[in-house]
């Protein structure tokens, strides 16, 4: 008797639909918005980017501009769509070179081990010793402001936590008996970390992707609208916001419109990535009690 | 009416996260009367398990109980609300599970745990509960019964734990006890005890009991009736005597036979001694930091012959094959594979070594890389080794395939697609593609099903006929090692206490440790376990754990024949006995059990 | 237990000792130095030599390094740069007005958080639970500007209930401070307590899954005792350890809501600082948080030592 025969399992979860779900759609489509605007910005908005269009300063929405005027008499609409680039593309930049960084060092530690594990961890942990704001202000404090030193602080900052998430990875699936079996046969560092430990890190680490790429528009925008960020006349959402806080008494929403597309951004990657972890969760015994 | 549960038609459905349900136990009946016990017997995915939490009306994450009646004390609790169904449990029906270490909360005492249900369900105030506990405590025979309840699980052993948790399943004095592979999880020595236990407790307080194992020899000794079930369908019902000794069905007959004990026992194969083993380990001592776990042993595999390795858990089986795979390092001795010494590191060795000796794992599941296809699993040795590329590749990974009984089709899939026992032939061919002179096989078929593990070792042995290829086997299951292997290592903490031919081995004069292991094996004769139980040396066993790194003898704690002032002073001498046998025992060879 | 908690007490010194070293180090390998940060512009090369001598300039890094530890220590903070004060008066003036903030801020958002987390855990997969973490999945990942923005313009602005200007006066009376401070300490509540929420109900949720809880759910308890008193035991490490991480964090909310509202407190004065690049303060301030933010993770981490039967009970 052979159990060739026996009947296989499922195909597994991995070739499952995508199971999207309403807030996942719509998340999508919010970005997806953003990320043409970001394209064909110069091509679709109506002024320049620090082009004053009107005397009158903090115009309120409908006058001077679709979405009015800011406090140089700049057109809030035209400024919003030429912010969307800088703001995802210093995002972009930032998360990649925290990625860059913390995967390198983090799958390095985890696979290399030994000395270079403990220096390494020790020098991060160090770092995440500090609340990151504070890093980064110390940084830009003693380096200055511009966007070189912005966005690697940032990077750096951020590449803490990859580091972190890369190494623990690397370690968990390091043991697995399918790594060990590449090691009994012989194989070397390069070929494991890239053919065994990486197409299986590959889930985790788009949420991760997700999470910092979030945290580096929160970040960004609040170094900017602390003035230490983007700098005028550079249309950052951020800056945009700093820039306009004063309106908000004489009732203009130039400062608002800026924040809310910041949340808006934010919120729905977050949705996202819930939405990629959520998929490979269950039920718990709780919810069993009440059936 | 006299029966305690019936379940009529019973239907449950599950599904994995997001997809679709699927049934799962596909309309089982059955009853169990005041004081009797029904044993669920089958295999991984014959829904026993699902079906005695369902009797609770209860239902696993990811499950649900899609239709069917259940009658508890005469209602249908499915057609209770769900509040009042929940308060059933705990109160006229508890659970045993699997793992008692898992099972308890490691933040609350255990005695808290223990009185938590009939507490909650208003059976008396805490402290008649907690005097009715310390009986219980005292008939399970526990150790300190007045003070264990005080202590928290992690300072209690496993055997103690289990014992424990029936303690805390009986302390609301329920109607029905459910009991999910309440011994599966321990060692044969442990269980034993365990076992004796749940037996008289069930019949002194009269309790209906379901009990899941698919253990049959463990159901030969606890049931009055046994329900074998396949893929959540019922196929035979009986009696306990009727199922075991005439199956009716054809499915009931080949599980009988998957585990029936080896008739006879494999005659000793002589290497030519002109041929160096393929594998010499001499005086290995290795471990994990400071942990010490292979001290001194020394294991010969010759040319195209089967090695058995047997002991419990943590006796230090697998890191002997880790050892000699590479990878482990050893701290010292030396390992010489087909007579050239290898380096204590996988990274030091040559690739033709390296191609010699091969490494199967337990876990089919996880030895497996889940992202890449089997064509591409088996591939990469072949290239790897043999430096096939292409259609070559491509031709002997279906020869691959073919040579482990499993349709060359398969190499387009991904793991998950197969089963086990599937998983388990592709980890073996995996092996095979380096042609090596001998395997590892590291409990290559505990986490199988008996009848697919009984597959895989018709497999292994055909392989060995054809391939010519040698087998380092190392199992917990002796009954697979004796019917399998030609020469035995018995290991215990991580000393050889007993090594020779496996027909000497498995007959007198015995190390204590071996015969201790030989009588714990479940046999399928009912009124084994009381025969076993009262003797000295279970008993003995039960009271001490296996030390690491002990001065003497390690297994001077459990052994009725300790010296006392040798044996748990000095290491024993290892003594040369006829027939190849070694025995590492201070007893002289006639008081040898 | 107690060697275990010796140690980690001895790590967070160490890990302090670094994070001085990490902002001196980052202070002071600038391009140029603080003289010619003062000089500014119109340095000539005399000027700059006078002034390094006076300052001390021209001694070794590890000097003035253990210098300025030295200085730390003794309570001596080092002259501010910009407004040639002592440092230790500026930042005294400043303190309580952060203090003030972030206690009355993590008194409401802990107790809070740990009961919506623990409801929303009780609930799980039920009507409140997911509105629960739909509305918190999203309040995380809104900046603390627009929060405090958008709650000014409603309740300042519009309504003009509560006041936009977190400045306090001493003769002021509980309505008072009531009004001014009620937006700064909600601001600086509403992220932390989305996320420590979703912490909590997630570290609980997690223990869910492990069998002692099957079984203690079979034991036909209910589920609010299975999460009090089964589950949250051994979720308290993790519980802990968001705490600390948030009230740490409320660090960087700070600086935001001190913006927003106008406080004159700790953090404005550090990205006052940042913007003149007043070493000393910088240096001042950046060492204060950090030791804060150490010391919160130190209590933390003893704390869930001392909350595990394992250590408290060795074998």
């Amino acid at each position: 008797m052979s159990d060739a025969t026996e009947i296989a399992t499922p195909r597994a979860s991995v070739f499952a639909g995508l199971r999207l779900t309403w807030t996942a759609v719509l998340a999508g489509s919010v970005l997806l918005f953003w990320l043409i605007l970001a394209l064909f910005g110069p091509w679709i908005a109506p002024h320049g980017e620090a082009e004053i269009i009107s005397g009158t300063t903090f115009a309120p929405i409908g006058e001077g501009g679709l979405l009015g005027t800011d406090k140089l008499g700049r057109d809030v609409f035209s400024r919003l769509i030429y912010g969307v680039r800088t703001t995802l593309l210093l995002a972009l930049i930032t998360t990649v070179i925290s990625f860059a960084f913390g995967v390198t060092l983090g799958f390095a530690a985890a696979i290399l081990k030994g000395w270079f594990d403990i220096v390494v961890s020790r020098i991060v942990e160090a770092f995440m010793a500090f609340p990151s704001t504070l890093l980064a202000l110390v940084v830009i404090g003693a380096f200055g402001t511009s966007i070189t030193v912005l966005v690697l602080t940032v990077g750096l900052v951020l590449s803490t936590s990859v580091f972190r998430v890369s190494r623990a990875l690397g370690y968990d699936i390091g043991v697995m008996d399918f790594v060990e079996a590449a090691r009994a046969r012989g194989e070397g560092t390069w070929w494991i970390l890239t053919r065994e430990i990486l197409p299986n890190s590959m889930a985790p680490l788009i949420a991760e992707f997700g999470l910092r790429f979030t945290f580096s528009i929160l970040f960004l925008s609040g170094l900017s609208f602390l003035g230490l960020g983007v700098q005028e006349p550079a249309a950052d959402w951020g800056l945009m916001v700093q820039e306009n806080v004063g309106g908000l008494f004489l009732g203009s929403s130039a400062a608002l419109i800026p924040a809310a597309c910041i949340a808006s951004l934010t919120v729905s990657m977050n949705l996202l990535v819930d939405w990629f972890q959520q998929r490979q969760q269950g039920e718990t015994v709780l919810e069993k009690i009440d059936q | 009416m006299s029966d305690i549960l019936t379940i009529k038609n019973l239907r449950v459905e599950g599904r994995p996260p997001g997809g679709a349900y699927v049934p799962i136990v596909k309309g089982v009946s059955l009853n169990v009367a005041k004081g009797e016990v029904l044993a669920l017997i089958g295999e991984s995915g014959s829904g026993k398990s699902t079906i005695s939490l369902a009797s609770m009306g209860f239902a696993r994450p990811g499950c649900r109980i899609a239709g069917g009646e259940i009658w508890l004390n005469g209602r249908d609790i499915m057609k209770l609300s769900p509040q009042d169904r929940h308060a059933l449990r705990g109160d006229e029906v508890s659970y045993v599970a699997q793992s008692a270490a898992a099972s308890f909360n490691p933040a609350l005492r255990i005695g808290k745990q223990v009185i938590e249900a009939p507490l909650w369900h208003g059976a008396g105030d805490a402290a008649t509960l907690t005097a009715t506990a310390v009986d219980l405590y005292r008939k399970l025979d526990l150790p300190n019964p007045d003070s264990v309840g005080e202590k928290f699980p992690h300072q209690v052993s496993g055997g103690q734990l289990q014992r424990l948790m029936a303690a805390m399943a009986m302390s609301c004095g329920p109607d029905l006890l459910i009991l999910d592979e309440p011994t599966t999880a321990l060692d044969v020595t442990t269980q034993i005890e365990v076992l004796k236990a749940f037996k008289d407790i069930i019949r002194d307080q009269g309790t209906a009991a379901i009990y899941v194992t698919h253990d049959l020899a463990v159901v030969a000794q606890v049931a009055d009736r046994i329900l074998v079930l396949k893929n959540g369908e019922m196929v035979e019902e009986g009696p306990t005597a009727q199922i075991l000794h005439d199956p009716q069905h054809e499915y009931t007959r080949m599980l009988m036979d998957a585990v029936r004990p080896a008739p006879h026992l494999v005659d000793h194969v002589d290497a030519s001694a002109a041929q160096a083993p393929v594998i010499s380990a001499r005086n290995i001592t290795a471990g994990y930091g400071a942990l010490t776990i292979l001290s001194d042993v020394s294991v010969d595999v010759p040319a195209a012959s089967v090695v058995g390795v047997i002991g419990e858990s943590g006796c230090g089986k697998s890191t002997l094959a880790r050892v000699v795979a590479g990878l482990t390092p050893l701290r010292e001795g030396e390992i010489r594979l087909d007579g050239k010494v290898a380096a204590p590191s996988v990274k030091d060795r040559p690739r033709d070594s390296l191609k010699d000796c091969q490494i199967v794992f337990q876990m089919a599941d996880t030895a497996l890389n889940p992202r890449q296809r089997i064509g591409d699993i088996l591939g990469r040795p072949l290239e790897f080794y043999q430096g096939l590329k292409g259609r070559a590749r491509v031709e002997k990974v279906g020869d691959l395939l073919e040579l482990v009984d499993l349709p060359r089709s398969f190499a387009t899939r991904f793991p998950g697609e197969l089963s086990g026992g599937q998983k388990q032939r592709i980890n073996l061919a995996r092996a095979l593609a380096a042609d090596p002179k001998v395997i590892l096989c590291d409990e290559v078929t505990s986490a199988l099903d008996t009848v697919v593990a009984a597959g895989v070792i018709e497999l292994l042995k055909s392989l060995k006929d054809k391939l010519g290829v040698a087998y380092m086997f190392i199992s917990h299951d002796l009954s697979t090692v004796a019917s399998f292997a030609d020469e035995v290592v018995v290991l215990y903490a991580g000393q050889v206490v007993e090594k020779g031919p496996s027909k000497v081995v498995f007959s007198p004069p015995f190390h204590p440790y071996t015969k201790l292991l030989l009588s714990s094996v479940p046999e399928m004769r009912q009124g084994w376990l009381e025969g076993v139980a009262d003797t000295g040396e279970a008993k003995a066993a039960s009271a001490g754990s296996v030390v690491i790194g002990a001065k003497g003898c390690p297994f001077a704690n459990r052994c009725t024949h300790a010296i006392v002032g040798t044996c748990d002073v000095t290491p024993p001498p290892v003594r040369t006995l006829p027939g190849e046998l070694e025995i590492a025992c201070h007893l002289p060879i006639e008081e040898m059990p | 237990m107690y060697r275990i908690i010796l140690t980690r007490l001895a790590q967070g010194l160490l890990t302090l000792l670094l994070a001085s070293i990490i902002i001196f180090g980052a202070t002071e390998i600038l391009p140029g130095d603080v003289a010619e940060a003062i000089l500014g512009q119109s340095r000539t090369e005399e000027a700059l030599a006078t002034l390094r001598e006076e300052m001390g300039l021209n001694r070794p890094a590890i000097v003035r390094y253990f210098d300025w530890l030295g200085g730390m220590l003794q309570g001596d903070l080092g002259t501010s740069l910009a407004t040639k004060r002592p440092v230790a008066d500026m930042i005294e003036s400043r303190m309580w007005n952060t203090l003030r903030l972030a206690l009355l801020a993590a008194a409401i958002s802990v107790p809070l958080s740990l009961a919506l987390g623990l409801w929303s855990a009780i609930r799980a997969g039920g009507r409140v639970d997911k509105t629960l973490a739909m509305t918190t999945l999203a309040l995380i990942a809104v900046p603390e500007f627009f929060i405090g923005l958008i709650l000014m313009k409603v309740f300042a602005v519009e309504l003009k209930w509560l006041s936009a200007s977190a400045n306090t006066r001493p003769y002021f009376d509980f309505w008072q401070n009531f009004r001014a401070l009620a937006l700064p300490v909600a601001t600086l509540s509403f992220a932390v307590i989305a996320h420590m929420m979703r912490m909590t109900r997630s570290s609980v949720i997690n223990i869910f899954t492990s069998p002692y809880l099957e079984m203690a759910a079979l034991k036909g308890l209910p589920k609010r005792r299975l999460v009090v008193r089964h589950a949250l035991p051994n979720a308290l490490s993790p519980i802990l350890t968001v705490i600390a991480l948030n009230l740490s964090y409320m660090v960087s909310g700070v600086i935001i809501v001190e913006t927003v509202f106008g406080v004159p407190g700790l953090t404005r004065l550090l990205v006052d600082g940042v913007t003149l690049r007043d070493i000393p303060l910088i240096q001042a301030c950046a060492m204060i948080f950090g030791a804060v933010y150490i010391l919160l993770n130190l209590l933390a981490d003893v704390l869930s030592i001392m909350a595990n039967p394992r250590l408290r009970y060795p074998k």
